[in-house]
């Protein structure tokens, strides 16, 4: 198969200002890396999946692979063409043959325009027909093409008189009626009934076939992902940390956090449903990502490199309390200084200072009490010392590693995560 | 000990078209420490049941049958009265709920105040905090303020600010939906076990049958303003009574699903509703009386209630 799109060591950062006052002082300005030195290869013809929860830059990167979100850093190849860096108005012709489908079909549509003109609307834009008899008759076959029969009466319908499923293959007829190469659908049927999701799964297969399209499809749901993709690429933090086979995700994920999703999807069977264990926390601040490996926080079997600092323990710390309750915390926090503080340690060592009334050694007896209480959890395989100098606690950490996306041990994909290649 | 006991239940509001039938006839009843799922589809009516049970109807909506809270008969005034109290809710968007401009502490304390006046400022962070506490969230939180918590942790915030109320009932409206799959399984974990420590009765409102495999005791399939089936999680999911469950099941996509399925047609408009039973025109296994006659409720030997013609034959209505 050749290549439709090629994207290399993609970013895509924000910039987040903060208040009147900090643009002043140049201080308290944040930089969120949505997409973070992604490398991607599309094939004619493949549908690939972009999994991951929200805040993992999936919809971020399908945006960027249309040039909707200018490219930071690295290059978006389309069939040939660079679009990083091109002009809107570049970029402008080569959107008839890339299309975008969104989550809400609902909101898709303007509720005062009927779908013969919403359809053909795309047609009018880039200038594609001879006249009002042509855009009709290319309307009237789009509709007959997503399974809006009769088309003529739903050439006046309006968007209110359509279901949620029904408006989705509306807006997948104004993405097809332009012949596309490539669709990126965000959450196509994540808003639709259960009853009506497979019919527009099928819907966008049988597209595919008829018109030559390549998709990649974004989404949360690995259930919809399995039936309708080729490939799948799991997304955390602006990175793809697994990418594979359908068959290699689903039958032999590598990465902790795949093997998390697949456990997390539910059941709909209760003799079969068990008490899962899932990972703590959830995706965190892509503003201040984790050192190391982003997973790391909530990953069951990090270890050494992974990149533990200051903030772990923080995190650590606050889930002793909340199992010991009040009072322990009322006693615990006291011996430090500035317990909240630890959330912003730099990487390497932390120097702990001891609260008012209190001493070092106070803070050793906390953290070994810590440690004493939960030595299994993958933090302490993080900490490498813990003793006192100059009246303080200095608290050891191995060095973080970032890990790259390497190919899978004995296997066809692509995994990022120490376990599988130690350096 | 049955704690929300409903019977004929009946919602409407009117619309430029008609009145809309959203809840027409509806039986359900939870003990103590149970959890039954409500699902249904999008204008199922399942949203506006629990909105009747708490009381949040919007204007111009009307509301009749019987409802008794722990045998006592109350009415939709009654409920509004008791809702917070005796009968809590979890809503799908934590982000909304909460005030951003008041710490989380101040959230408790404003809601004790109102609920139980007498109670001295020690006593009211030490329930805060114990609510929070089962819950998951730590007590080095408690200052801070809404922005300073992830989605997850704003629902959870939101449990424990139902909870800490000790109500008998609790209504969550697809409490998950808003949120990632990891996240959405610690939350029903969570609202798993404590509905065991406080022996709260939970209706869960979803239109997520996995959600409802790994959560619930008992289920109820709503369509088109009526429950169709209701029983036993197992019996239910393994075999199912009501054609519209059973397509409903077929349809629905999980990691075990190797081919698709889906149910034609669409649920229908709750002005003018199919004549007959409302599944009628989308149902495989339609038969000519399903039409003509509204199919009886009839009480499977499994306990389950079903109704459909199919099954109506056979045994007696209640």
């Amino acid at each position: 198969m050749s290549t439709l799109v090629e994207v290399s060591k993609l970013s895509v950062h924000f910039t987040l200002r903060g208040g009147a006052l900090s643009r002043l002082t140049g201080r308290g300005s944040a930089v969120v890396r949505a997409v973070d030195g992604v490398d991607l290869t599309l094939r004619r013809g493949e549908v690939l999946g972009l999994v991951g929860e929200s805040g993992s830059g999936k919809t971020t990167l399908g945006r960027a692979l249309l040039g909707l979100v200018p490219a930071t850093a690295g290059s978006i190849r389309f069939d040939g063409t660079e679009l990083a860096g091109l002009p809107e108005r570049r970029i402008r012709p080569l959107r008839r043959r890339m299309q975008m489908v969104f989550q809400d079909p609902h909101a898709a549509l303007n509720p005062a325009m009927d779908l013969g003109t919403a359809i053909g609307h795309p047609l009018k834009i880039h200038k594609l027909t001879s006249g009002e008899a042509e855009t009709r008759t290319r309307v009237l076959e789009a509709l007959e093409l997503v399974g809006l029969a009769p088309a003529e009466r739903y050439y006046s319908a309006y968007p209110s008189d359509l279901s949620g499923g029904q408006k989705q293959r509306a807006v997948l007829a104004r993405a097809a009626i332009l012949d596309p190469s490539l669709i990126v659908a965000d959450e196509p049927v994540s808003m639709l009934d259960m009853s009506v999701r497979a019919r527009t799964i099928e819907l966008m297969a049988s597209l595919r076939d008829r018109l030559d399209l390549t998709y990649v499809y974004i989404t949360h749901d690995l259930a919809t992902a399995k039936l309708f993709c080729d490939r799948i690429a799991i997304m955390y933090l602006g990175r793809i940390v697994e990418i594979g086979s359908v068959a290699s995700i689903f039958e032999q994920p590598r990465h902790p956090y795949t093997k998390a999703l697949l456990k997390a999807v539910p059941v709909p069977d209760p003799s079969r449903s068990a008490p899962r264990d899932l990972p703590r926390g959830e995706i965190p601040d892509a503003s201040r990502p984790p050192a190391g490996c982003a997973f790391h926080p909530r990953c069951p079997v990090a270890f050494e490199p992974c990149g533990w600092t200051g903030r772990d323990l923080r995190a650590h710390l606050e889930d002793r309390w909340t199992r010991l309750g009040a009072s322990a915390y009322e006693q615990e926090s006291r011996v430090f200084a500035d317990f909240p503080d630890l959330e912003f340690s730099p990487v390497g060592d932390v120097v702990v200072a001891p609260g008012r009334l209190h001493t070092a050694s106070d803070v050793l007896t906390v953290l070994n009490d810590a440690r004493a209480d939960a030595p299994d959890d993958p933090l302490w395989r993080g900490v490498t010392s813990m003793s006192v100098r100059d009246g303080k606690v200095v608290v050891g950490f191995a060095s973080p590693v970032e890990p790259r996306l390497l190919p899978s041990p004995g296997g066809s994909g692509h995994v990022a995560c120490h376990l599988h290649h130690p350096s | 000990m049955t704690v929300l006991d409903v019977r004929g239940l009946r919602v409407w509001y009117g619309s430029s078209r008609g009145p809309v039938r959203a809840v027409d006839g509806v039986d359900l009843a939870i003990g103590a420490g149970e959890v039954v799922g409500l699902v249904g589809e999008s204008g199922s009516g399942k949203s506006t049941l629990g909105k009747g049970l708490l009381g949040l109807l919007p204007d111009g909506a009307q509301m009749d049958g019987d409802v008794t809270l722990r045998g006592e008969p109350v009415d939709a005034r009654e409920l509004r009265r008791r809702r917070g109290s005796e009968v809590g809710l979890v809503f799908q968007e934590p982000m909304t709920r909460l005030d951003p401009l008041m710490r989380i502490s101040e959230h408790f304390t404003e809601l004790l105040k109102v609920h139980d006046p007498g109670v001295s400022k020690a006593q009211r962070e030490k329930r805060a905090l114990a609510a929070l506490r089962d819950v998951g969230i730590p007590p080095s939180r408690y200052q801070q303020y809404p922005h300073e918590f992830s989605g997850g942790m704003r629902q959870r915030i939101m449990v424990a600010l139902t909870l800490v109320l000790r109500p008998a009932l609790v209504i969550a409206d697809e409490p998950t939906t808003a949120l990632d799959v990891l996240v959405e399984g610690q939350i029903l974990a969570m609202l798993s076990e404590l509905r065991v420590t406080y022996q709260m009765a939970l209706l869960l409102i979803t239109h997520d049958l996995g959600v409802v495999a790994e959560t619930c005791d008992r289920v109820a399939v709503m369509y088109a303003g009526r429950i169709v089936e209701q029983g036993d999680v197992r019996t239910v999911f393994r075999d199912p009574s009501h054609p519209y469950t059973r397509e409903l099941l077929r349809s629905t996509i999980s990691l075990a699903t190797s081919e698709l399925h889906s149910i034609g047609g669409a649920p229908p408009d709750l002005v003018d509703p199919p004549s007959g039973c409302r599944f009628h025109p989308r149902c495989p296994d339609v038969m000519p009386i399903c039409s003509s006659q509204d199919p009886l409720t009839s009480r499977l030997a499994d306990g389950r209630r079903v109704e459909c013609w199919l099954r109506g034959s056979r045994v007696d209505a209640r």
